[in-house]
């Protein structure tokens, strides 16, 4: 089972991202499990969400204490929430900044995790450059796609294109594409 | 058909198979997605011959499907926590009339302190309405229980409530397979009522019954439950020709063949729990669990069945019999009258506060031992109740409870679990 | 469509079927073939001018829908004293629920009719006063809200009668009940206190309000049967004098509703999707003395000395009703 925790902020889609990503999961034939961690309901207040992917049905249905993965859709909460709460070394980081990570104060907190493994990504910049709106979990499930292949980028894409309407959808499909490459991703050479 | 979908909204479409007639509800949290599912496709005509009435409040939600139901239309409702508690004069005149009402219950704590977290205290509060209570453990339950639900009400002309967790169930996105229309209409014969508001045939409903008849009256409402000891099962056999899946009955067991601890919860949490029995199964322990899906009717004989041979029992509740312990515990103790083994209560949970694999492990570990107190509350902040304590002992007029709790636990928004 | 009022030369009693007139002018009492569809046989007190109305009332709406009607009937004495358990004295179909929500099983019923495709089956609701202006009132406004296809009759004998004569918004200032005790220095119901629900009907807009009375039971049946045939919320509220809670002689139950109406202190009009539309003018007026002092629920005004204050009060309120109703012609 593998297990990615979503901060963000209200407003800032990180609900619809636990869910597209467990669509992602489901397109490609696995369990998957989504849901958030609710606090006072308004715009700005701390959001968390949670995804569980597995290739059997899952039972657990605690918050996600162990991520495998955390995705920082707002930098911010930084140093004010205890983001990488009970994420191991080997774990997976996506932070949303057009900042390097060195930036942004964590260059010793990074120092025990392997390179390959965390990304910054600038998908605000992204999502305004392509959609016009700074709403940046779909890039960072691109980009989380590149980095944990838990998911392949045609099912991310896939799971937005079922989200939205056909205008918006393909606008972030076009930043989706944009993340997973400048994240390093490599499509699998059957789909190339 | 399999979808990813979030679980309100996999009730809805459920529920919009079972061709409800009036779909009556007011909003409020957890429940309000079902709700406004049924609303959307109500108005696009994806569910068609169906009036869809917003209400001004949840007493007018029930009252609404009451005269809907009682004029034989098939009837559904949803509500939660506060809403229940709002209609409940009209939840227990429903059952009173025997009227086939199916009624979503978000599973959500009652104020006061108001909370909008999933735990069971409200349906508990229903349980001696005369309602059929069916608690799901996984989303898939949840909507599959709603088909079973309309055919149980019918049968029995008694209505029946569907407790899905709040949140949890509700708000979490899960793979589920939705029935097809010709399934459940396969499943689920059209509405025949027992008494209906008809000019063709004018009938007297809702009389006032005296001293000289109403033992007669209530016995018969407690035989109806007692017949739908029987009727559960059945239908959870129909119900598995029917779709391929074991979803409802009166409850369902995990592992207890030989096991010298058996713990024993409604809803979602039984998940966890199976986690956490796999995992000390693994280490050697003879652990399993019990997940009572029939609340009302409470299947006594089947409980027996299941932790008669148990050297103890553990019963993770959801809500508080304040000053007592648990209502599920009740039940549990009286199906295993005259067996002698230990017993524990562990009020978990409650106002959404995360049940985790960690504490249910040492919580387990703890039972094994006996080394558990008769009533548990689990991951209780004991400093924070001691200073709450001390506090309210330093002066009469010491002011309200929760707002000083609150101040000391701090911003919760930093917090993860 | 306006109603000929008809003098009492013209159309002898009820009793023998109001021979003077031509028969379709008589009224639905009158007709051998009315459905009796509050039969006798129910216990309510002699005198009951709930039970007159309810009479009235319902076998006008039976002609007016070809006889297809269900009725709501909230906790009250119509309901206590018609469905004596285990007899019924209703020949309809009937359901009563709770106590404050017969406008919401009503718009139940009626959307349940409208579902099966038998919109002909037409609904009312009915309760008294307590049912109605108190704890039915958050039902009826969403029933008057939504617009749903309802009749709601209320029947206002101005105190939670059944209980016991407890005061109710619809109770008038001065009057005792056994909440509003006629002792001390502001005996009975407080003034400045009360719900005129018929104006708060019309401020939903909905298609059909009105006032009656039983002292003019043509009317009432008039009123009904034009209520009957409009689609929507349509709202009656009829004034019927309780003898035991009143305090007045069982006899003189259509006399005291009917200076009620002619001193100005119950009015009766027609208001149409929030507008007045039609009002009965008062043929004689009289003072309130004449309608208060036959209630033993006003008799403390009476008691030397006499209470010509609060007389007076009350006949403001009956001379604000006349300018405002334009009560007289």
């Amino acid at each position: 089972m593998f297990q990615t925790r979503i901060h963000g902020r209200g407003g800032q889609g990180v609900v619809t991202a636990a869910e597209m990503l467990s669509v992602a999961a489901f397109l490609e034939g696995r369990y998957a499990q989504a849901f958030p961690s609710f606090g006072s309901e308004r715009m700005g207040a701390p959001v968390i969400a949670f995804c569980r992917i597995d290739d059997k049905e899952i039972r657990l249905r605690e918050p996600v204490l162990d991520p495998d993965a955390v995705i920082i859709q707002d930098p911010t909460l930084l140093h004010q929430v205890e983001l990488f709460k009970g994420l191991p070394s080997t774990g997976y980081i996506l932070i949303n900044s057009a900042r390097g990570l060195d930036e942004l104060g964590l260059k010793e907190f990074l120092h025990g995790f392997r390179p390959n493994r965390v990304r910054a990504i600038a998908a605000t910049e992204l999502a305004m450059k392509h959609v016009g709106r700074p709403v940046p979990n779909v890039p960072l499930l691109a980009g989380f796609a590149a980095i944990t292949h838990q998911v392949k980028l045609e099912s991310v894409v896939a799971a937005i294109r079922e989200k939205f309407p056909p205008a918006i959808a393909e606008k972030n499909v076009a930043a989706a594409e944009e993340a997973f490459a400048v994240a390093g991703g490599k499509l699998e050479a059957s789909h190339a | 058909m399999l979808k990813q979908t979030e679980g309100s909204h996999a009730v809805a479409e459920a529920i919009a198979r079972c061709r409800p007639e009036v779909i009556c509800a007011y909003p409020i949290t957890p429940q309000t997605h079902i709700v406004e599912g049924l609303g959307e496709m109500v108005k696009t005509g994806e569910l068609a011959n169906c009036e869809f009435i917003n209400v001004e409040s949840e007493f007018a939600a029930m009252s609404v499907a009451i005269g809907a139901s009682a004029a034989g239309a098939r009837t559904y409702t949803a509500t939660a926590s506060q809403g229940l508690l709002f209609m409940a004069e009209a939840v227990y005149n429903a059952a009173g009339l025997g009227l086939p009402i199916v009624m979503t219950i978000g599973n959500r704590a009652i104020g006061a302190p108001i909370n909008i977290w999933n735990d069971h205290s409200d349906s508990m509060s229903m349980r001696d309405a005369g309602w059929i209570q069916l608690y799901a453990e996984t989303n898939q339950e949840a909507l599959d229980l709603h088909v079973q639900a309309f055919r149980l009400a019918e049968e029995l002309s008694c209505p029946v409530m569907v407790c899905v967790d709040g949140f949890i169930l509700t708000h979490a996105y899960d793979r589920v397979d939705v029935p097809e229309q010709e399934q459940v209409d396969a499943y689920l014969p059209p509405f025949v009522p027992r008494q209906a508001l008809d000019p063709a045939q004018p009938v007297s409903i809702g009389a006032m019954v005296g001293p000289e008849a109403f033992m007669e009256v209530r016995y018969l409402a407690h035989h109806k439950q007692l017949r739908a000891l029987g009727l559960i099962p059945r239908l959870l056999d129909e119900f598995k020709l029917h779709f391929g899946r074991p979803s409802g009955g009166l409850l369902r067991t995990y592992r207890t063949e030989d096991a010298d601890t058996i713990v024993v919860a409604l809803g979602s949490v039984n998940g966890t729990i199976q986690e956490v029995v796999d995992e000390m199964r693994a280490e050697g322990s003879r652990i399993g669990s019990v997940s009572i899906c029939s609340f009302r009717p409470f299947p006594l004989d089947a409980a027996r069945e299941a932790l008669g041979r148990a050297k103890r029992v553990v019963v993770i509740e959801k809500s508080l019999a304040v000053g007592l312990g648990g209502h599920l515990s009740d039940g549990v103790r009286k199906s295993l009258s005259g067996i002698v083994l230990n017993g524990y209560t562990v009020i978990a949970g409650l106002g959404g506060r995360p049940i985790t694999r960690s504490s249910l492990h040492q919580l387990f570990r703890d039972a094994e031992q006996d080394e558990l107190e008769q009533v548990t509350f689990l991951d209780l902040n004991a400093d924070l109740v001691a200073y709450e304590l001390a506090r309210e002992a330093q002066a009469r007029t010491s002011g309200p409870t929760a707002e000083a709790i609150l101040r000391r636990v701090g911003t919760v928004a930093s917090q993860i679990a | 469509m306006e109603m000929q009022p008809i003098k009492f030369y013209q159309t002898a009693t009820f009793t023998v079927g109001n021979r003077l007139l031509g028969e379709h002018e008589r009224s639905v009492q009158a007709n051998m073939r009315r459905t009796n569809s509050l039969n006798s046989g129910h216990r309510a007190c002699q005198g009951c001018g709930e039970a007159l109305g309810a009479r009235y009332a319902i076998d006008a709406a039976m002609r007016a829908s070809s006889s297809q009607l269900a009725a709501v009937n909230a906790t009250g004495c119509l309901e206590v004293f018609s469905t004596p358990y285990p007899e019924t004295s209703w020949q309809i179909p009937w359901i009563h629920s709770l106590f404050g929500n017969a406008a919401a099983v009503a718009s139940g019923v009626a959307a349940a009719m409208r579902v099966k495709g038998r919109e002909e089956v037409r609904v009312i609701a009915q309760g008294g006063d307590g049912g109605t202006t108190d704890i039915g009132f958050g039902c009826l406004s969403g029933m008057f809200e939504r617009n749903d296809d309802v009749l709601y009759i209320c029947y206002d004998n101005e105190a939670y009668m059944n209980t016991g004569v407890q005061r109710s918004s619809a109770t008038p200032p001065a009057a005792r009940t056994a909440t509003t005790a006629a002792v001390g220095p502001a005996p009975g119901n407080v003034f400045g206190t009360g719900k005129n629900v018929p104006l708060i009907a019309m401020a939903h807009g909905i298609p059909y309000v009105a006032t009656a009375s039983v002292a003019n039971l043509r009317d009432l049946e008039f009123k009904v049967t034009k209520a009957m045939p409009i689609r929507g919320s349509r709202y009656i509220h009829i004034h019927v004098p309780c003898p035991l809670g009143w305090g007045s002689a069982p006899a003189d139950t259509i006399k005291v509703a009917r200076l009620a109406v002619e001193s100005g202190l119950f009015p009766l009009f027609e208001a149409e999707h929030g507008e007045f539309v039609n009002s009965t003018k008062i043929r004689r007026k009289v003072p309130v003395d004449e309608y208060l002092c036959l209630q033993k629920r006003f008799a403390h005004l009476f008691a030397k000395p006499v209470d010509s204050t609060r007389i007076a009060l009350i006949q403001a309120i009956a001379d604000h009703n006349v300018k405002r109703f334009e009560l007289l012609g």
